[in-house]
């Protein structure tokens, strides 16, 4: 019996200091938490839950449920073969005449001439035409008015725009859109242009992550192989570009390479040229000004690699009697190869979101995909079209990345 | 390295070749940024060497226009802010994130870096949008909150650096002997940290210093930033007092960069490592 209680009572001791430490850990815990909460809570307001609604805008958008109610809930019925009835025509007017009293014909004509090019004055047209309709029947009315009603184009649009998610953004973004009968057709040639800025978006980007490869690794060699003292000092050559901010280095290179810039005096004053060569305002000077940029973001993690690799080992190579060559592509080269990697994936990736320099050295054909998400924002007004291409962008962006966390870990990211 | 005395002939002029190679890549490098400086000095508005005489127009302009002026002032009032906001909000977040069994850190850290992985445009459109809805466009407010979002990863990333391999059973030690959180945190880990929140804060200060696309998008007229400035000069015509405020830029980032790694050094030796 005595034995027992003393068991219980140091069983209730055990579990009292574990209980204890328990809290103790909870408390220490949240304490942590309590730190990191005010910047956890800036970035989720201000950065998440932005980046968020902007990927929500690629595919949410419910401009006609809004301002068009009875038109596009009369469709709901519609079997999308002929002309819809005289009761959607009805529906379509009254939405007109309100379109016109509440002034949001404009707004509804823009998002129609999104899908049908052309449609937004005929449908400011119809909707102060509309106003004075006051009778039945519409049908005939409305299509007297503008043609345009009579097209199953417009109504199949309209039919679609009962639910406030659509996915004719994201479609564009690779050249597809609704045919008249909201099947998924290619766009026409002449709307078709983002594949291709996409393909030149991934050209330029391979190309510069190539070129910088090419400059960055004989340098990275050499440092890495350099006395510290030396190789000390002309890493301050790598270095301060990389610090040197990017307006900075490509203003340096709108100078250099104007029409009656350095490089052109100097190529004419050796005779190389005999009249101004083309090097700024096209793909040229992209390429040249993005590597420039580029090159100490490549050069940076292959040199840090190649600095672990011990020099004892080409020598054992050259000593069992391999020529300098095969032990530095056998020996030397696969152990830089994660250096390499995690540089070009690195240079890749940023690449990808280019804009300031394109647009300050290139011309319209040099133009990435992040130019067309601030042209559609900031020109064309077209939120969805913006916020599609800025989703594929970000998505590409984050997949990259994902993989370059698995083969590097985002905590390697240098700083300089 | 110089050739080694068994090397073949062809080992010895490739060794030349790399050499060569890597001057003119290193040439490349530095070059852009050394030809620009000169440039500045040059008594007429032209880009080309020999220069016919110097002057100081460029930057007489640069400091004393109210155009320059102003948007310099604006620059440096708006990197000021970010930089208290953001080194104060990353560095208790490293603080936070650094204690040992944080819940869901690498998920926590892998959001508080995002800012600085994610292309500037799809930040400029979605902090555009999101301004837009509540008010923030054309203000100090908008540009200084989206800045510091930009900036606090790199003050995440340096303090945190500065806090690997740091002992908890210093602080332990302090508490251990009495002194209060606040004491412990003044005298053991502050000194310990400060290297990183320098580093960091400096950072910060030239990436918002440095920022144009954001303020491209969201700032108005009255908010017009120094590298703003500097973009639509470029586009439109370009003038030489540009290479004025190059020049001023290059020399910050001289100065930020040796300051960096002075306190590199110096976190390091109070540290104990050895520079390798």
């Amino acid at each position: 019996m005595a034995i027992m209680a003393v068991q219980s009572a140091s069983n209730l001791d055990g579990m009292l200091l574990r209980i204890k430490l328990q809290r103790v850990e909870r408390r220490r815990k949240l304490r942590a938490f309590t730190l990191v909460l005010p910047l956890l809570l800036l970035n989720l307001i201000a950065f998440v839950s932005p980046i968020g609604r902007m990927m929500f805008n690629a595919i949410h958008d419910d401009t006609l449920l809004t301002l068009m109610p009875r038109t596009t809930a009369a469709l709901s019925a519609w079997d999308g073969k002929d002309l819809p009835s005289e009761s959607a025509y009805a529906a379509l007017a009254e939405d007109l005449k309100q379109a016109w009293a509440q002034k949001t014909s404009g707004v509804i004509g823009t998002r129609i001439n999104y899908e049908l090019p052309g449609a937004s004055g005929e449908v400011a047209s119809s909707a102060r035409q509309a106003s004075t309709l006051s009778a039945a029947p519409y049908k005939a009315a409305l299509i007297e008015i503008s043609p345009l009603w009579g097209q199953r184009g417009v109504w199949s649009l309209l039919k679609r725009g009962h639910s406030a998610y659509t996915a004719y953004y994201l479609l564009r973004s690779v050249d597809y859109q609704y045919g008249p009968d909201s099947r998924i057709v290619a766009s026409p040639p002449e709307y078709a242009v983002f594949r291709d800025v996409f393909l030149r978006t991934l050209g330029i980007s391979v190309g510069v992550t190539a070129a910088t490869l090419l400059l960055g690794f004989p340098v990275a060699y050499l440092l890495a192989r350099l006395p510290l003292m030396t190789s000390n000092m002309l890493m301050i050559m790598v270095v301060l570009p990389f610090w040197t901010s990017g307006l900075v280095r490509t203003t340096a290179w709108v100078i250099l390479l104007q029409e009656h810039g350095l490089i052109n005096d100097m190529l004419m004053a050796l005779h190389i040229i005999s009249q101004p060569a083309a090097l700024i305002y096209n793909r040229i000077g992209t390429v040249i000004t993005m590597t420039y940029i580029q090159l100490p973001f490549t050069l940076l993690p292959i040199y840090s690699v190649m600095k672990t690799i011990s020099p004892s080992y080409i020598r054992a190579a050259r000593s069992l009697g391999a020529g300098p060559f095969y032990a530095f592509w056998k020996v030397y080269f696969p152990q830089s190869l994660p250096g390499i990697a995690a540089g070009c994936l690195l240079t890749f990736i940023v690449c990808l979101g280019y804009y300031l320099t394109p647009a300050l050295v290139g011309g319209p054909r040099d133009q990435m995909v992040a130019s067309f998400v601030a042209y559609y924002t900031n020109e064309e007004l077209n939120w969805g079209m913006a916020s599609a291409l800025g989703a594929i962008l970000l998505a590409a962006t984050l997949l990259l990345y994902y993989v370059y966390n698995k083969l590097v870990g985002v905590d390697q990211l240098k700083l300089g | 390295m110089a050739p080694f005395a068994y090397s073949s002939p062809i080992e010895a002029v490739w060794h030349y070749l790399h050499r060569l190679i890597c001057g003119a890549v290193l040439l490349f490098l530095i070059a852009p940024i050394l030809v620009i400086i000169p440039l500045s000095f040059n008594s007429v508005p032209f880009f080309t060497y020999p220069m016919p005489g110097l002057s100081l127009r460029w930057y007489e302009e640069f400091f004393l226009t109210s155009r320059w002026q102003g948007a310099l002032y604006n620059s440096i009032f708006i990197a000021v802010l970010v930089t208290l906001l953001s080194t104060v909000l990353g560095t208790l977040a490293a603080l936070g994130l650094s204690r040992p069994n944080f819940p869901w850190r690498t998920a926590v850290m892998s959001l508080l870096i995002s800012p600085m992985i994610v292309p500037v445009v799809i930040k400029a459109v979605a902090v555009y949008f999101f301004y837009a809805d509540i008010g923030l466009l054309n203000s100090y407010t908008g540009l200084i909150l989206a800045h510091t979002t930009m900036a606090t990863p790199y003050v995440v990333i340096a303090v945190t650096a500065t806090l690997i391999g740091f002992d908890h059973s210093l602080t332990r030690a302090a508490a251990g002997l009495g002194a209060p959180p606040i004491t412990i945190f003044f005298k053991v880990t502050l000194p310990l940290i400060v290297p990183g929140m320098i580093s960091g804060s400096l950072f910060a200060f030239l990436t918002s210093f440095d920022e144009v696309v954001i303020a491209l998008f969201i700032a108005g007229a009255e908010v017009r930033t120094l590298p703003r400035v500097m973009f639509s000069g470029i586009r439109e015509q370009i003038s030489p007092t540009i290479t004025a405020a190059a020049t001023v830029l290059i020399l910050f980032s001289v100065v930020m960069l040796t300051s960096t790694e002075l306190l590199r050094r110096r976190s390091q030796r109070l540290r104990g490592i050895r520079d390798t």
